[in-house]
């Protein structure tokens, strides 16, 4: 499996950051950065805003289409549009819902879904956020997404990998199971075990 | 709504990958809109794709491409969009909204298809892998199915059934995979009414099967 380096230190070019912070904070710190720039954005509709959310996920919503097979030009062309939707959406982002980062990537995903779809079925997204007012909160989503950040990093090599074939490249379980050449199960199984291995991380009983 | 059939784990985690074929897709967004605890799991597995998207090294854009970008902010249509209106078209049947969408008519007036003793389909012809219907199957009215090989999911929209697997009701959901053989029986007065939908066409087993199945074109 290969190791991503999390980048994008950048962001905090203007921010302190004091030595004694853990890496571990940093991340929290960049992370929550990145979401309220983004509710900044919404609040402002300042392009200025707008540059530094695409100089950061631009390049990285292009890898993530790259991965699902896309060829290079559409793939930059998926990315402008899924970075148009973000200025177009930004006030349906919710921090208490998701950071940024997972905010983009399910506007990148449907943005990806619609152009394979294009040419053989109506468009169809999946759906928006709607309102959930019975929706418990569950604190800060940086946080939990750090724990989780952490707890990948030390799934089992089959765990991770199912994980990276399914969101990274895109494959149906069943095409996971012809391609590693085990039952559809088993692929599910090792599904339902990362996951859960991810959720003790969010400190939640499955 | 009181449901108490859950969609498993990984089955939410193809729904965030967006990995599900169009109708399943559909079928999890239905669930999703009534049910608040799936919703909250949903959260989770789309906090991975958020995980990896900031673990992916960052690919070279076109040097252009930010200014290609902002200078069509000011486009018209580009202005912040309205949050999408949802179930604009609210029928009597308090359908889950991202269904009310793909149907023109209430359930009740629906063109179903009458595909055996006490069962009437109508398939949604979304396209793509496996089959989206639904299925419309009368008191008392039991159907003998047989999933094969690939994913199924089962929504019921209104009245329940009994089966090897317990008491589905409106809201609740059957997930199944691989070689599930049961036997769903409708146990009130009511017709229950589902959306089913696969990644492979859907097959009926036993006397139902050997009925159903010349008019459904398996
Ligand atoms: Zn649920």
């Amino acid at each position: 499996m290969q190791e991503y380096e999390a980048e994008g230190g950048d962001v905090n070019a203007a921010a302190v950051t004091p030595h004694t912070m853990t890496s571990e904070e940093r991340r929290k710190q960049v992370r929550d950065e990145w979401s309220a720039c983004l509710t900044r954005l919404a609040e402002t509709h300042d392009k200025s805003e707008f540059a530094r959310l695409f100089g950061y996920f631009a390049p990285r919503v292009k890898s993530y289409i790259l991965r699902l097979g896309m060829p290079d030009a559409t793939a930059e062309e998926v990315t402008q549009e899924a970075m148009l939707l973000v200025w177009r959406k930004a006030h349906l982002f919710n921090r208490t819902k998701a950071s940024a980062s997972t905010w983009i990537f399910t506007l990148a995903r449907n943005q990806s879904i619609d152009r394979m779809r294009r040419d053989k079925m109506p468009m169809y997204e999946l759906p928006e956020e709607e309102p959930d007012p019975d929706h418990r909160d569950m604190g800060e989503h940086s946080v939990i997404e750090d724990r989780m950040k952490a707890a990948i990093a030390t799934l089992p090599e089959n765990q991770a990998q199912v994980l990276h074939l399914s969101y990274y490249e895109g494959k149906s379980h069943s095409e996971i199971a012809e391609q590693l050449g085990i039952p559809l199960g088993s692929v599910k199984s090792r599904l339902r075990l990362a996951f859960s291995k991810l959720k003790a991380h969010w400190g939640e009983d499955a | 709504m009181n449901i108490s059939h859950h969609f498993d784990d990984a089955t939410l985690m193809a729904y965030s990958a967006g990995t599900l074929p169009q109708g399943m897709a559909l079928l999890v967004a239905c669930h999703l809109h009534w049910c608040p605890h799936c919703r909250q799991r949903t959260e989770h597995t789309n906090a991975i794709g958020g995980v990896l998207l900031d673990n992916l090294a960052p690919s070279a854009l076109s040097e252009d491409a930010l200014n290609a970008v902002l200078s069509r902010l000011d486009e018209p249509g580009q202005e912040f969009a309205a949050a999408e209106p949802q179930g604009t078209r609210q029928q009597d049947d308090d359908l889950p909204a991202p269904l009310t969408g793909l149907l023109e008519q209430p359930l009740d007036q629906l063109p179903w298809r009458r595909i055996g003793y006490g069962v009437r389909q109508l398939d949604l012809e979304l396209g793509g892998p496996g089959a989206t219907r639904l299925l419309r199957i009368s008191p008392g009215v039991s159907v003998p199915h047989h999933t094969h090989g690939g994913n199924e999911l089962t929504l019921i929209l209104r009245g329940s059934y009994n089966d090897e697997l317990g008491r589905f009701c409106r809201g609740d959901v059957a997930d199944l995979d691989g070689d599930v053989e049961h036997q769903p029986l409708v146990d009130t007065d009511e017709d229950c009414i589902c959306l089913i939908a696969t990644d492979a066409p859907l097959k009926f087993s036993g006397l139902m099967g050997r009925l159903v199945q010349p008019f459904i074109g398996l």
